[in-house]
């Protein structure tokens, strides 16, 4: 599957905006997957529990995964999954 | 004065802000160069700075509020900065706790010139072995019986403060609020409360053994068993390394406020920003005055040349105060309105060294 990056987070993995990742079954699956390869990039994304965190969305196939089963969210094969900065700050 | 010795320097001051890390440099104290930001949009609730390098190694504590807090060192002064793979500071399997931020960054005595100690939100002390690249949770003090019954103050549960023994690597204090103070004489091993004298007005019992609410605590740079506090409510001395503290906040206008620094040389000598009360978190008189006593608290005289005179509101927050280590010693202060100030002769007179910033959170100052 592919996973697209905002720009901000770009540098973590090697200033690529799109990255082909091969895991199957999870979104937990696939995110273990880039901690393997791009464990700067993971742990923006995921703190030491293990938790997405809190102003991290992540969207698989359009959907967001907190409304889909957060990290148990099935992933299908080929599916685009989108990483995107929610709406916070000051 | 000595304005040949000024000339010679150069002072660099580190200025962590709630939207990145600024660097200013100034060769006399006097005129500044301000870069940044670096980390831009997070919140640099520590600096630290590592003298015990030939090149003094920059120790960021980088709060992003979407990505999470890291920590990053740069060994070229700001110029390049790089982090390891692995989280710097992560709390381990097993205490089903994740890092909130980064408040505090020490290095350690001189003898163990790898030693860096991170304080954190919730309260824990990490220790790093590798210069402040990686560290590991210091288990005796998250261990702790008290640790259940530490409280959270309005700017969260944290330890803000740590203080390693100048030269007896075993003796480390750290201070969080709403928790209070916490020695250790082992290395680690074991911690004990040092709170008593320490009171804690928003308690039944005004003085508990611990849950006081430290703002900060600077160390005698004469007296390695003297310390200082700045609490919420109270100013303290204490003068057998923190077991008991008595009152030295008469002639201040005001026993509330958050910062308070030590001289880097000279014994007996301090500096802090007061506010008008807890409930007033204003300047006293909406006067902009550094307050310093050159005698471990007995006496204090108001500095404010070169400060503004017109009605001030700002608060200095308690690690936007600092000294650094040149002769003589500059002070310097930050303001939540962004505004800093650089003081070339230990609080005699002020300049700006920067002005419309995000809220200072954090400024060290070193001479290279």
């Amino acid at each position: 599957m592919t996973i697209l990056l905002p720009g901000v987070l770009r540098a973590e993995a090697s200033g690529q905006s799109r990255l082909t990742v091969s895991a199957a079954g999870s979104l937990r699956a696939v995110l273990d997957a880039v901690a393997a390869e791009w464990p700067r990039l993971e742990r923006r994304l995921r703190d030491e529990r293990g938790d997405l965190r809190r102003y991290v969305n992540i969207y698989v196939d359009g959907d967001d995964c907190r409304r889909s089963g957060g990290l148990d969210t099935p992933v299908p094969a080929g599916a685009e999954i989108q990483v995107l900065p929610s709406v916070a700050g000051g | 004065m000595v304005e040949g010795i000024l000339l010679a320097m150069t002072v660099l001051l580190a200025i962590g802000t709630s939207k990145g890390l600024f660097l200013a440099t100034s060769g006399n104290r006097v005129d500044w160069e301000v870069s940044g930001p670096h980390f831009p949009m997070t919140s640099i609730y520590a600096v630290g700075i590592d003298r015990r390098r030939a090149t003094p190694r920059l120790l960021a504590g980088v709060d992003s509020s979407h990505f999470g807090p890291s920590v990053s060192t740069s060994d070229d002064l700001g110029k390049t900065w790089s982090e390891p793979d692995e989280a710097p500071v992560a709390f381990p399997a097993g205490t089903d706790t994740s890092l909130v931020r980064v408040w505090q960054l020490a290095p350690g005595p001189a003898s163990e010139p790898d030693v860096v100690y991170a304080g954190t939100q919730p309260s824990a002390l990490f220790r790093s072995d590798d210069g402040g690249r990686t560290f590991s949770l210091v288990r005796a003090l998250w261990d702790h019986p008290h640790r259940p019954d530490w409280g959270a103050g309005f700017g969260g549960q944290a330890i803000h403060t740590i203080l390693p023994h100048p030269s007896d690597p075993a003796r480390v204090l750290v201070a969080m609020s709403t928790g209070g103070v916490y020695r250790t004489d082992d290395g680690g091993a074991t911690w004990s409360p040092g709170n008593a004298g320490i009171r804690a007005g928003f308690f039944p019992d005004p003085f508990p053994e611990f849950g006081q609410c430290v703002h900060k605590v600077a160390r005698d740079a004469g007296d390695p068993t003297r310390f200082y506090a700045q609490n919420h409510g109270g100013v303290y001395r204490s003068d057998d390394e923190g077991a008991t503290w008595s009152s030295i906040a008469e002639g201040l206008p005001s026993d509330f406020g958050f910062p308070i620094v030590a001289h880097p040389e000279r014994p007996s000598t301090i500096w802090t920003f007061p506010l008008a009360a807890d409930s007033e978190r204003f300047p006293p008189d909406h006067r902009c005055r550094v307050f310093r006593s050159t005698d471990a608290g007995s006496t204090w005289e108001a500095l404010s040349a070169g400060l503004p005179t017109a009605p001030f509101y700002p608060t200095v927050l308690r690690d936007a105060m600092c000294v650094d280590d040149a002769t003589p010693a500059g002070v310097y202060f930050g303001t939540r309105s962004g505004a800093v100030w650089s003081s070339p002769d230990e609080g005699e007179s002020w300049v700006p060294v920067a002005a419309h910033l995000p809220d200072v959170l954090s400024v060290r100052a070193v001479e290279l």
